[in-house]
């Protein structure tokens, strides 16, 4: 009943908010080399953007700068209506980050460093949104119930990962920030994560931005992709909305008469209809094929580094 | 921020119960007790040159200041460049007011592997030497001079700790300390040392904890509790001074980036 009345008023939210995050001509240098030249995006309550890049085109300065653990060169930024450079504790309060994890807290136990790191969210409480989460829900969602009671540094990595999700989550975030999180996960903990992101958004309409090198995922979790390359934002929109951008032809795949045909085509649907006009029954095999985000990507990005 | 305080004295009595619950830990803090006490059986029956004082009573006392100045001024180093290395500061800053909240941990646990140190060594050694003295004048003399000691080292301990990028380079602050420790009239009467080692020896902590030390357990021990008090406040506002800028700039660059940078040079190490 909680989370309907809470997803209602959230929903309420979205139709008259400001944006959660605005960034305009973004540009960062380090010395001579400008890693960031002019990155510009914005996302609305609820959404779940994905950052795509290859190595070193900036995802971590820009999500680094976005989380207020960098000075930008230049560039207007906005985060929950902050300047992040400026953003206070109550700020920080709103902002849930997945950290890449290593080795922190070890001896300590998963509830204990649940609990202890939650109780700091207390105090930033609002009528309708009570921090920080329930321990034990938390650990139910994430799915560590059985290991609450486990020295942190005897986890597995799936575990680990888990943890450092439940530590960025554990105020409940207006806004997530998880940067490449399923790195070294095998397909079955990737599957959960992706399950636990969804399960974030649905219930508690938390604004989400990630990167990741992992295509398949930007695919399945994103409601928009961010391609950056080159320091700029080279293209933005569904997986789908991107692969029309760049593409604009789909493969068509059948056989007839025992011989393989292959014809591209920007509307497939009509030339389909046509060929079933024609020959009827004598169609096998048909296979319509749109560009893959796996080469829409490529050829975004080749055309970035390209120019 | 009572709130605040409450986490942060929960977060130091949990990490300090982890310290003591850890057998690596417990070996670390036990190694040199147990090698003091060895050293204080054996010297149990000879006297300070010139003295009345018993050499073991004179080094009982002494050594506490060597092993305030390891857990005080060297851990805190320590756990500083750990917390960053491994991300714990990193996480502590992802936090609303974690900052706050992981100093004041600090300071409990510091204060109190401190205080424990303190009487592992005392206990068994008093019972070992002969000469000490307690009295009311003994607990008053800790009473002041144990808090001032705590806050002469732990900002300092923090200063130094925050120019170290790997906790295997702020292991390398062992050595200036114990060579401090030995020109500051710990294992030797300080008198016989030359006049220009003197003067150094009494720039730095040392030879005042030592000598503030020895004035609450040992008879007859010239008292200078003033200028003990004096040196030792002195280097407790220079540090509380600096620290908190210090640390404060640290943590502003702290990033995840930095943090995976050294967790590669680290794994490279061990590789």
């Amino acid at each position: 009943m909680y989370y309907i009345f809470d997803s209602v008023l959230d929903m309420l939210g979205t139709l008259v908010d400001t944006p959660v995050m605005e960034v305009s001509d973004l540009r960062m240098r380090y010395g001579d080399r400008e890693v960031l030249s002019g990155v510009e995006f914005s996302a609305a309550p609820g959404e779940v953007v994905v950052l795509l890049g290859p190595n070193g085109a900036g995802k971590t300065t820009t999500i680094e700068i976005l989380e207020g653990f960098r000075m930008r060169s230049g560039g207007d930024v906005r985060v929950l209506g902050v300047d992040p450079a400026d953003g206070g504790e109550a700020w920080r309060a709103r902002l849930g980050v997945v950290l890449q994890s290593w080795r922190d807290h070890s001896k300590w136990r998963v509830r204990e460093l649940l609990a202890h790191l939650g109780a700091y969210y207390a105090a930033f409480s609002t009528p309708d949104k009570r921090r920080p989460w329930v321990i034990d829900e938390l650990l139910e969602v994430v799915g560590l119930t059985a290991a609450a009671g486990s020295v942190i540094g005897r986890l597995s990595g799936g575990q680990r990962r888990r943890l450092d999700v439940a530590i960025g989550i554990v105020g409940r975030p207006d806004l997530l920030f998880l940067d490449e999180p399923t790195v070294g996960f095998d397909p079955e903990a990737r599957r959960d994560f992706h399950d636990l992101i969804h399960r974030m958004t649905d219930l508690d309409s938390t604004t989400v931005l990630l990167t990741t090198h992992d295509l398949d995922e930007a695919e399945k979790l994103a409601d928009r992709i961010l391609i950056l390359a080159k320091g700029r934002i080279v293209a933005s929109g569904s997986a789908d909305e991107l692969s029309r951008q760049v593409a604009g032809e789909a493969e068509v795949r059948w056989t007839q008469d025992g011989r393989r045909f292959v014809h591209s085509d920007v509307d497939a649907t009509k030339f389909v209809r046509e060929l079933f006009q024609q020959h009827g029954a004598a169609v096998g095999d048909l296979e319509v094929r749109r560009a893959s985000l796996e080469e829409t990507y490529m050829k975004l990005v080749r055309e970035a580094e390209g120019s | 921020m009572s709130r605040l305080i409450r986490i942060g004295l929960r977060r130091g009595l949990i990490e300090l119960r982890h310290t003591v619950t850890n057998v690596s830990d417990i070996f670390g803090y036990l190694f040199p007790v147990a090698l003091l006490l060895g050293w204080l059986y054996l010297s149990r029956d000879d006297d300070v040159p010139g003295s009345e004082v018993s050499l073991g009573a004179y080094s009982l006392v002494s050594s506490l200041a060597l092993m305030l100045v390891i857990s005080g001024l060297t851990s805190t180093a320590q756990y500083l460049t750990m917390d960053r290395e491994d991300g714990t500061l990193l996480r502590a800053k992802a936090t609303p007011n974690g900052m706050t909240g992981y100093l004041i941990g600090k300071i409990v646990l510091v204060a109190g592997v401190m205080v424990i140190t303190c009487v592992v060594t005392l206990a068994p050694g008093a019972l070992m030497v002969d000469g000490l003295r307690f009295d009311v004048d003994t607990w008053v003399t800790l009473l002041w001079l144990t808090p001032l000691i705590m806050l002469a080292l732990l900002p300092a301990g923090a200063v130094l700790g925050s120019f170290f990028q790997s906790a295997r380079g702020a292991a390398i602050l062992m050595l200036p300390v114990i060579a401090l420790t030995a020109i500051s009239g710990v294992f030797y009467a300080h008198s016989v040392l030359p006049g220009w080692v003197q003067g150094v020896s009494k720039v730095f902590p040392m030879y005042w904890m030592g000598s503030g030390l020895r004035s609450a357990f040992l008879p007859g021990e010239p008292e200078q509790r003033l200028a003990v008090a004096a040196v030792l406040g002195l280097w407790a506002v220079i540090g509380l001074a600096l620290a908190p800028r210090i640390l404060r700039r640290m943590a502003r660059r702290e990033s995840g980036s930095l943090v995976a940078a050294r967790r590669e040079r680290a794994m490279a190490r061990v590789i």
